[in-house]
Formats: C-alpha cells, structure tokens, sequence
C-alpha cells in the first residue's frame, strides 16, 4: 500500500540542477532564447502595429547601425555602460552588493565638473585634466569605501547603504547644478567651458569618443587580467565565494573588501568624468542615466567575465537604441520600446534557467 | 472505552523502517513503538540515524520501506501536514520560530483556522496550555527577546496548541542548562501522565535513565534493542551504543621520538551567544604520534580545532614549540597569517570541506592553491606549482575527477577530502589537525585517509585526530584525550582503553557540569 502511495506521490517532472554542460549546448539554448524572443515581440508589435515584424526589425536595426553617426553613437553608450560594469564587477565578484555605481559615477562626474568650472580658465589644459582625473577618481573611490568600511567593521547591510548613497549623490549634484546654473535659477548647467573648451577629453582624429572608447577597452582588458591572474582577483574570489574559507587560509576579509570596493569607486569615478569631460561636458542628476543599474544587470548576465560583458553591454545598448528607434518610426511613445526591450531581456535571463537545470519527464510507469 | 483502547494499542508503531541516501543506509530496517502515556528515550551515536528516523515520522522524509502505525491504523505520512493530521508534534533540534513575531503569533502560524483571527482568543487557549502543562511563557513576548529554553518552550506549545499526541524531541536538552533541563523534564513526565507519548532523542545515558520509560537504542543505523529502563544500567546502555568492538585493519606503527610540539593550557572560549563551549582545556600534542580526540557531536571539538588555527577568540595559552630550536611561540590571539609567519606550519583539515576547506565552486588546481598562492613577491598568480601539485595528488591519491578545471563541488566526498587531506599534507606540517576526515567516506577512500595520517605520523608531525568512530579512533590513535561538554573528561592509552571506557568519558563530564552548576 505504501508503495503505491509513494508511486502517486512522484510528480509529473523533476528539476534537477545540472551538474555540468557542454559549451556549445548552453550557446544553442541561448541562441534558442534569442529566436523565441524575437517571434514573440515580434507578435507583440503586430499585435499593436499591424506592421510587418521583419519590417520593425530591420527599423531597429537601422535605429543601431542606419548610419555612421548612430554607430558611434552606439559605440560611445556601449562603452560607458560596459565602464560602470566593468566598476561594479570586483565588487559583486565578492558578493559586496554595490547598487551604488549610479552615486558613484555621479560624484566622479560632478569632481570633473567642478575642476573644468573653477580652474578651466586658470590651469592649462594637460595639468587640467590630470588634476580632473586624479579627483573624479578619488571621488568615486570615497563614495564606494564609506559603504565598505561600515560593512567591513560593523557588518551593515551594503545594499541600503550604498543605494542611500545614491541619493545623497543625486542630491548633492542637484545642489551644485543650482548654484552653476547659467543663466541663473535655470536649473541647468549647459555645456561647460564651450569655448575654451577647456577639460573636454581631447578628440582623436575626426572622433570626439574615441578616445573615452579606447580608454574604457584599456580598464576592460587590465579588469580581465586583474580578476583572472592576480593574487588580489584570487582573493576576491574566495571572499565572495566563501568568507569562512577565506579566513580560514589566512585573507584578511576587510581588507579585501576595502580595497576591492576602492578599485570599484575608482573605475565608476572614471566613468563619470568620461560622461562628463568627454560626452556631454555637462553636469545633471541624470548624467549616470541609470547605467549605475542597468550595469549590474551586464555584469551578472556576462557572468562576472569583462570580456563577455563587451558582448553583454553591446545587446543592452543594442536593444535600448533599436526600440528608441522603433518608437519613433512607428509613432509609438517610449513604452513600446520597454515592452520590446523588456520581452527580449526576460528571455535572455530566463533561458539561464535551463542552463542551469534540466526538466525530466517521468514516465507513467516509475521502476 | 477509550482509555482501553489507548493502553492495548501503541500510540505509534513502526515496522522495518529503511531509508537509503545513495549507497548510505540511514536507517536499516528499524521498528519500534511508544505507548500512550509512555516516554520512549532513542539512544545512539552521531550519526546512529536517529534524526532521520525521526523526521520520516514527522513527514519530512518518506521511508524507503516499512511501515508506520498510529494508534494501530497503518498511515502514509508524506508531509509535515500530514503528520499533523495524525497528531504528530515535532521539535527540532534547530527551532523553526519568526524572529520578529510573537510567542503566540509564532504558535498560530500556518494554523487555517475558520472564522476572525483573534489573537486575544488564541492567547487564551495558549495560557490555558501552559497553565496545564506547567510551562512558563508570556505569549505576547517576541522570540528575538527570549532565551534558547523560552524559545524550546514556544515550539513544545506549537505542537500541543495542534493537538499533538505524540510528541518527538530532538535533542532537547542539547541547548539547555542543568535548571532548565530538570524543568523540561517535569513538564514532559506531566504531558506522559497525561497520556502523550513522548519520543526524546538524546545521547546522554544519565537522562535517558531518569526520564524514560523505554530505551530503543540504535546503532550504526541497525535497531539494537529496546529495555526497559528499570531494568538496565549505563554499561550496559553503552555496549549497545557502541556495538561490538570491530577489528579494523589498520596499521599502527610505535610512536618514535616524540617530543612536546604543541602545548594548550587552561583554553576556555565562548560562543557568540556567551555560552561557554570550551572549559579549561590543558594537553599537549607530541610529534609523531596520532592524539585522537573523541566526544559527543559539538561538544567543543570544532572550536577547539579553530581556536588552534587562529580562527577563534580564546582565554588560555596556545604554545608551540618549534622543531629545530625548540623556541616557543604563543599562537593565541594570533590571525592564520601570523602563524604562518612565525614559521609554524601547522595544517588544519576542517569539518565543513566545502564551506571552510575549500571553495566549491573553483576548480582542483585553485583550491590547491588556496595555500600557497600568495607565496612569492610578484602580484599576479603563478598556477604551474600547484598544477603539478594537482596531477601528483590525482596520481598519488587515486583521486577520480573528469579533469583538473572541473569544480570541486562536483566530485564526490571522498575525491573533495583527498584533495584537501593531500593540500593540507603538501605544506609539509609540523601540526596537522584533521576534524572528522572520513565522515561520508567510502572504506577506500577512508583508509587512503588513515594510512596519510600514519604516513604523517612516522615523518614526525604531530597529529590531531577528530574522529567520531571509536573503532577508528582506538585503532589509529596513540592517545585518546574524550571531550564532554567543553571539558576533557579523560585521556587515555588507546592501546589499552576499551571502547566502553571511552563511551561512559563521552558522557560523564555531563554530571559534574551539574554539580558544578547547584555550587554556584
């Protein structure tokens, strides 16, 4: 009797984590996602265009790649997002839940900012951007270590702390943009040191984001070396996987932390003074565009690999330029955009799932 | 009528209960019962499957085979839920309370009773409960402010204010003080006369005479027996503890040369609730000899272990004594790091492998780097040294794995040990101490372990053997030094001692905790 019950008691399907898969498989499941993603928002905008789907596709690809400016352009956003991932990446490496990328570009930017206003007519150019470098650096450092060395010494909770950090940051550029306003009481900056063009990354040839493009491929490359082959990435990675192991071998677990989150401030300051001194050589709350989060989404999606990011990074921006672009050539306000980018995204992540487990079937009859 | 049912039926009853996890026998075809109005003591070694037997009455796991009675009813129990049905109350041995809620709202919890939700009303019936069975609780206390017995108080009443019949309690008297012990003990002989059956897990053979009825004692996962405790003695409880002595064929050489290396004096160390784990440990570890060290699951041996290797705040006195110079080194207060500076190589195999020993999730070479990678002035990693230290362990230690890079969480327990036992003997340590190095392990692999630790052993480390078999610790160890509660309650020459000598050490200590507690 009991047998019998136990054979009821077996469901229909199991979900069973796998214990490892071939490279090429976990590609053609996600290959799988991508196709399944693009029927099914290609229904959904049927649904509400009545246009032909290849046709809203080949709009987004022209919105990504239709001419050079928009390849640039792509290029520029993919490297800024893919800057402030690569910033966040040590730091979630180690399991430090960073959500404060957003304050610390914000900061970075906002040393930049006030370095090209208070000494862009008095320091030459060279020493001018030395001096931006060293500060929007530092300045996002300390707005990442606060958070750390509160975690490290009195184990608070990194997640609120760095996220209230956010809004400190967004605050204090609020205050600033205010009190540079031009003209003033306008709430805007405007572009700063227009004609001096003082503290502006310089351009490279005819390219004025090559440069900040080149830089963030340099950041990427050293972050694989650093993550992949040095004693601190070693030691980042025992943290984040096990702090008991780690003070077990003998790594001291707060200092770690500290200076993995310094190097992950570092880069997110960087970030913000390329915003500032090489994109839009302005200052606004909105500056760090939400990349500060949409970066945590590239850097778990790349699996904490800055090479992968690249890749990551490119279909996030590929996608938020492509929906802009089908918004506009249909008529469609911002929303319809989220739903495409949204739908592709959820197949994106979802598919991770049967990377990591398999379904099986139970056949009727069980032993 | 129904009392006469109740005495001639057995409140619960079970016939040839297996359970199997992989090729591990959990519990091999075990029946016992418990009357109404009855307290049936289970009494076993760590690991002797009495927890697992437990929990498929409580409708955590299913048997694999065998049958479960309840008031001569034969029943299928596939959940907790289930088991409530049947009027199965269990308290675990770790409680399962909200922190932030409430006695009362904690005891009606997931209960889908009809009509308001009217705390003031359950409240009541939960005074009522107290007031019957003697038990001192305010249900409007959160858990968070109670202490461990308050909150051993709240999970009994769960399982009464449910209706529980049949009550089961997993070590209970793990957590509790001498005091507490004696209160709970009161309430359980009242719930008894009240025609509950009792089931209490338990290991310390003192209670288990002053409390049961009944003592179904299981060893190695087999039923040994039920007595009745009037009839019975400690010695006798032991020896079916422990079952007969089983010759292992393990070799022992004679302890040569060996001289003090590590010497602990007066070691105490609280955990961080401020209970005290560790009371004024004092031995020494003499090189080329194996120290087994034997005792009751938690009962210190682990935080010994640690506060060794640096991972512990102690009060008392960690010395070492270099080999060469014979120079002494306090180790205590010291970090991992520091012991290694000062030249002690000294290598620790830890209970938990995975979550302390290694990093699951990083491949054989990295996890065999853990010692040595920051090793050199150069920033960057140098993976060739224990590449080759990897293939050589394969090699050496017959260690089965798809390929180097594979993760180490993937192998099996026995491939994980071998990886940490041989990382741990590649520093060439002058201390090496292992907790529990061949727990889960198959025969093979397990003697792989014994003969690495003899190996150690004759190149003159000074060993330091955890162990929980005491047919393993008496045939590998030199000397046996047993921990009870924190304290050492003797240390013996495993030559000579017999396994019912360490078995009653296991346990003793326990009674002059007592004593101790009335003095203060």
């Amino acid at each position: 009797m009991t047998e019998q019950e136990a054979v009821i008691r077996e469901p229909r399907f199991t979900i069973a984590k796998r214990t490892s898969i071939v490279w090429w498989k976990a590609w053609l499941i996600r290959l799988c996602a991508i196709v399944l993603a693009l029927i099914c928002s290609g229904v959904v905008s049927y649904l509400i265009t009545r246009d032909n789907p290849l046709s809203i596709y080949a709009v987004m690809l022209d919105g990504a790649f239709g001419t050079k400016r928009r390849i640039w352009g792509l290029m520029q956003n993919l490297a800024m997002l893919l800057c402030v991932s690569i910033a966040v990446t040590p730091a979630f490496k180690m399991r430090f839940w960073n959500i404060g990328a957003e304050g610390q570009v914000l900061v970075g930017g906002l040393a930049s900012a006030a370095c090209m206003i208070l000494f862009g007519e008095t320091l030459p150019n060279a020493v001018l951007l030395l001096v931006m470098f060293i500060t929007s650096i530092a300045a996002g450092a300390v707005w990442a270590v606060i958070p750390a060395v509160f975690r490290a010494r009195w184990r608070t909770n990194e997640t609120l702390f760095t996220l209230m950090m956010n809004y400190i940051a967004i605050q204090l550029v609020a205050f600033f943009v205010y009190k540079w306003s031009v003209p003033k009481g306008s709430g805007q900056v405007g572009v700063i040191n227009r004609a001096s063009r003082a503290g502006w990354l310089p351009a490279i040839g005819n390219n004025d984001y090559l440069l900040n493009i080149l830089i963030v491929f340099l950041v990427t490359a050293i972050m694989y070396v650093y993550l992949r082959y040095s004693k601190h990435g070693f030691e980042i990675s025992v943290v984040g996987e096990s702090e008991n192991t780690a003070r077990y071998i003998g790594i001291p677990v707060q200092k770690v932390i500290l200076r993995t989150m310094l190097i992950s401030g570092a880069i997110s300051g960087l970030a913000g003074l390329l915003l500032v001194a090489g994109t839009d050589h302005t200052i606004s709350r909105d500056t760090a565009a939400g990349r500060g989060f949409t970066a945590i989404m590239v850097s778990w999606l790349a699996k904490f690999d800055p090479v992968f990011m690249i890749l990551t990074s490119f279909l996030i921006v590929f996608l938020e330029k492509g929906a802009t672009e089908i918004s506009t050539a249909f008529a469609l306000n911002e929303s319809f955009s989220d739903i495409i980018t949204g739908i592709i995204i959820f197949f994106i992540i979802g598919c991770e799932f049967f990377i990591q487990y398999t379904v099986k079937f139970k056949k009727k009859e069980a032993e | 009528m129904r009392e006469e049912v109740q005495r001639e039926v057995p409140a619960i009853r079970l016939e040839g209960i297996t359970k199997r996890f992989g090729n591990v026998t959990a519990n091999d075809h075990v029946s016992l019962h418990v009357d109404h109005g009855q307290i049936l003591s289970i009494l076993g070694e760590n690991g002797s499957g009495k927890t697992t037997l437990m929990n498929m009455i409580s409708g955590i796991y299913f048997p694999d085979e065998g049958q479960i009675f309840v008031d001569g009813r034969e029943v299928v129990i596939r959940s907790p839920k289930d088991a409530f049905r049947y009027k199965i109350g269990m308290i675990h041995q770790h409680f399962k309370l909200v922190d932030v809620f409430s006695a009362a709202e904690n005891i009606i919890l997931g209960l889908e009773e009809k009509g308001k939700y009217n705390i003031k009303q359950y409240t009541q019936r939960i005074r009522e409960l107290c007031e019957q069975y003697g038990f001192d609780l305010d249900p409007s206390r959160k858990v968070y402010e109670m202490s461990v017995s308050e909150k051993q108080t709240v999970e009994i009443i769960k399982a009464l204010y449910r209706g529980a019949d049949i009550l089961i309690l997993d070590e209970p008297t793990a957590v509790l003080t001498p005091q507490e012990t004696e209160k709970l003990f009161d309430i359980l002989r009242r719930m008894r006369d009240d025609g509950k059956a009792i089931i209490i897990i338990t290991h310390k053979l003192h209670e288990v005479l002053s409390l049961s009825d009944r003592v179904s004692v299981l060893c190695k996962g087999k039923y040994a027996g039920t007595v009745n405790t009037g009839e019975t003695n400690e010695a006798e409880l032991t020896e079916m503890m422990v079952g007969k002595k089983v010759s292992l064929n393990i070799e022992r050489s004679k302890v040569k040369d060996s001289k003090p290396r590590l010497m602990v004096t007066g070691l105490s160390c609280c955990d961080p609730e401020g209970t005290k784990i560790l009371k004024d440990i004092t031995f020494t570890a003499n090189s080329g000899e194996i120290l087994g060290i034997a005792g009751i699951a938690g009962s210190g041996q682990r935080e010994l272990l640690e506060a060794i290797a640096g991972l512990q705040e102690v009060e008392g006195e960690i010395t070492y004594i270099q080999p060469k110079t014979g120079e002494k080194e306090n180790l205590r207060g010291k970090t991992p790091l520091q012991i290694r500076d000062l030249g002690v190589r000294l290598s620790f195999v830890p209970e938990d492998r995975l979550g302390m020993g290694m990093v699951g999730n990083m491949d054989l070479v990295d996890n065999v780097m853990l010692r040595s990678y920051s090793k050199g002035k150069s920033a960057f990693l140098d993976r060739s040294d224990s590449r080759e230290l990897t293939d050589k362990l394969i090699r050496e230690l017959e260690i089965v794995t798809p390929s180097v890079a594979t993760p180490v969480r993937r192998l099996s327990g026995g491939n994980v040990q071998k990886v940490l036992v041989g990382r741990e003997i590649a520093a060439a340590p002058t201390v090496l101490m292992a907790a529990y190095p061949v727990r889960g392990l198959d025969i093979n692999a397990s003697f792989t372990i014994y003969r690495l630790l003899n190996q150690q052993k004759e190149n003159g480390t000074a060993v330091i053997f955890v162990g929980e078999d005491l047919d393993v610790l008496l045939a590998l160890s030199d000397r046996i030094m047993v921990i009870s509660s924190g304290r050492i309650s003797g240390i013996v020459d495993a030559r000579s001692a017999s396994k019912e000598e360490i078995g009653l050490l296991m346990t003793r200590n326990v009674k002059e905790k007592e004593e101790g507690g009335e003095e203060q």
